[in-house]
Parts: structure tokens; C-alpha cells; sequence
């Protein structure tokens, strides 16, 4: 029997549910995915190797696909939890578009390919590194700690901070200090941007019993510790400026960038709950905005001093 | 039942096997170009006549 069906109810329903390409593409999380295609640029051309422009596409290309993959696994592993929550509701699994497996499937293909091509095209250590931040996203962080520790955040933020680390080794096959710090530099500013967006996502982490610091330890302790990372954050981003990803132009940007990123987090820091609902977390929302403001700026500023060296421009000379 | 060539299921996943193929095309496009700069960039060099011998 095919799957063929005649001009039944039953037909209309599956035709408009059928899952469109766009659908399989949703999987990949695009929005995640251009963080990564951007860092791990920068990463790639912050690095003090040339590399092919063409060479140096495909890597970018295949630390996105990667970096997608690992997103279809974390749908396919969260379609529960994404069913509860508001946010994630219409993601193409929970809205009845794809399947588990076949996000499964995808997600799997896309991993090996993207490891494997990655190898190829650059080197092994680029390979392995690509390789184990799929493996950290998805077993480290959404199988393991997300549903168990309230620390699931800051732990599994290092997950999206691994493409720089990647670019540097697609262009060097081999480590240095600089890619680590645009590593910290987005491991720590992971954890303020994720729980602004518990506090005016409100009860969609309760729902979901995700044990969010919102959840387990209360939205006070959350505000508290938004400030104490934010702090933590602009010592170490300001403090990059003096090594070699920095230079004038990163500190002009930084110190700016922290000064407004500061300010948010003493403003969330000060208000109650009572407070945050009556203008609907207005605060919390141009907190988690700025956030996104940040790490761009904060990385196009590291590519400008790497784009600008060359002409003795860029870095401290 | 017979599958033919204008039937609604064709139109219905048009734009799913579209976007294959598209996938298709671009990655043999890449992996062409990438061999394309590897060889000339020097990555895969032949071995000299005197190193075989």
C-alpha cells in the first residue's frame, strides 16, 4: 500500500504537516548556527596562519553544519521538554512537522559528515575538536547536566564557546592562549545572557521542570548571580584587551560594551519581581538584548585588529 | 495504485526534493573546490621521480 492517500481529512492534515525542507532546516537551529559561523570566523582569521579562502570557507561551512548537527540531536533528545515550553513549542519536532527519528537521522549524517569533511579539508585536530564539542553539547550538557544541575548553563556554555577554538585550529593544527580566551570570553558571558531570559521567559522552565537557577534556587539568587558573572565577564573581557587578540580598538569597544553591560546588571540586581512585572521585565529584555550586542561587537572588534595587523594597524604594535 | 508523473504528491514534496538536490549540487561544488585549492596550493604534491625510486 502507498502512501497515497485519497481526498480524506486524514490527507489535508498530513499534507499540511508535512515537514518542508525548511523544517529539516529549522532543525539546525540557524539562529545558534550564525554565532557560530561567526566566532568561528573570527577564530579563523584572528589566527597568525594564512589560510586559502576557499579552504578557509569550507572549514567555517563545516563547523556550521557541525554545529547544526549537534542542534538536531539536542531537539531530537529535548522534544519533551521543547512540547512544555512556550519558546520552543513550534520547533519542527513538538509542532508535528519531523519526526524524532529523523531528526535523529539528521542530526547523526550531518555530525559524521561535518566531522569527517571538516579532517579533510583542514586538519585532524580541527576535526577532533568539532568532533568533541558536538559530543559535549549533546551528551555533556543536553543528556546530562541540563535536566540534573542548575549549573546546567555555565557548564554546557563551553559548548557554544568551542568554535573560535575550532577556527584557530582549522587554520594553525595547533593550540595557543588566544583561542582559549575568546573561549572564556563566551563561556562567561553564556550564563547572564541565558538566565535574563529565564527571568522574562518566566514559567516556562517551571513547567518544563528544567532546574534553571529561576527554578531551583529563585529569582532573586538569579539576579544576584547575572551581576556577579556580568562582573567576572567585564574584568576578563576588558583584561583581553592587553594580550594578543586585543588592541586600541578592542579596548575602546570593550570598555563601552562592559559600561553598559554593567549598568543592566546592577539595574536587574536592583529590582524585585514586583518591579520586573510592571513594566513586563523591560529591564531583563534589554539586558538579554545587549547581550547579543556584546559578544558581536566584542568578536567584530577582535577581527577588526586581526584584519588590520597586517597593516600595523591592529594590536598594540 | 500507480505513481504518475503530475501526481499531487510530486507538487506537494517539490519543494523538499528542490532543496535536496540544491544540497546536493553545492556539495559537490564544495568538495570540487576543495580540491581544486589543494592541489594548487601545493597540499598534495607528487612525489619526485627520485623519491619513488
Amino acid at each position: 500500500m502507498s502512501d497515497i492517500g485519497f481526498n480524506t481529512t486524514a490527507t489535508a492534515t498530513a499534507r499540511e504537516d508535512e515537514a518542508q525542507f525548511g523544517d529539516f532546516f529549522a532543525l539546525l537551529k540557524p539562529r545558534v548556527m550564525s554565532l557560530v559561523v561567526f566566532t568561528a570566523f573570527v577564530g579563523l582569521l584572528a589566527a597568525p596562519v594564512p589560510v586559502h579562502p576557499f579552504v578557509g570557507f569550507c572549514a567555517i561551512l563545516f563547523i556550521a553544519i557541525g554545529g547544526g548537527a549537534s542542534g538536531a540531536l539536542n531537539m531530537w533528545w529535548d522534544a519533551d521538554i521543547d512540547r512544555v515550553m512556550k519558546r520552543t513549542r513550534k520547533r519542527p519536532i513538538p509542532a508535528g512537522k519531523v519526526s524524532g527519528q529523523d531528526a535523529l537521522a539528521l542530526g547523526l549524517a550531518l555530525s559524521g559528515l561535518s566531522v569527517i569533511m571538516l579532517t579533510l579539508a583542514t586538519n585532524l585536530m580541527a576535526g577532533a575538536m568539532l568532533a568533541f564539542t558536538i559530543f559535549f553539547y549533546v551528551v555533556i550538557y543536553s543528556m546530562w547536566l541540563k535536566r540534573t544541575t542548575p549549573q546546567n548553563i555555565v557548564i554546557g556554555g563551553a559548548a557554544g564557546a568551542f568554535p573560535p577554538v575550532i577556527g584557530w585550529l582549522a587554520a594553525t593544527g595547533s593550540m595557543a592562549v588566544e583561542p582559549w580566551l575568546m573561549f572564556a570570553l563566551i563561556f562567561m558571558w553564556t550564563p547572564p545572557h541565558f538566565w535574563a531570559l529565564c527571568l522574562f521567559m518566566r514559567n516556562d522552565y517551571d513547567n518544563a521542570q528544567v532546574p534553571m537557577l529561576t527554578v531551583t534556587h529563585g529569582r532573586r539568587a538569579t539576579r544576584v548571580h547575572i551581576l556577579v558573572y556580568t562582573v567576572l565577564l567585564a574584568v576578563l573581557a576588558v583584561a583581553a584587551a592587553f594580550t594578543g587578540i586585543g588592541g586600541p580598538i578592542y579596548l575602546t569597544v570593550s570598555v563601552v560594551l562592559n559600561a553598559l553591560f554593567l549598568r543592566g546588571a546592577v539595574r536587574i540586581w536592583r529590582r524585585d519581581e514586583e518591579m520586573a512585572e510592571a513594566d513586563n521585565f523591560l529591564v531583563e529584555r534589554k539586558f538579554f538584548k545587549l547581550s547579543l550586542l556584546y559578544l558581536f561587537l566584542h568578536f567584530g572588534a577582535i577581527l577588526a585588529e586581526a584584519v588590520l595587523r597586517p597593516w600595523g594597524l591592529g594590536g598594540w604594535g | 495504485m500507480s505513481i504518475k508523473t503530475t501526481h499531487e504528491l510530486h507538487q506537494r514534496r517539490f519543494g523538499r526534493n528542490l532543496g535536496v538536490a540544491l544540497v546536493l549540487v553545492g556539495f559537490i561544488a564544495v568538495v570540487f573546490g576543495l580540491t581544486v585549492a589543494k592541489v594548487t596550493s601545493g597540499d598534495f604534491e607528487m612525489p619526485r621521480a627520485e623519491e619513488i625510486n
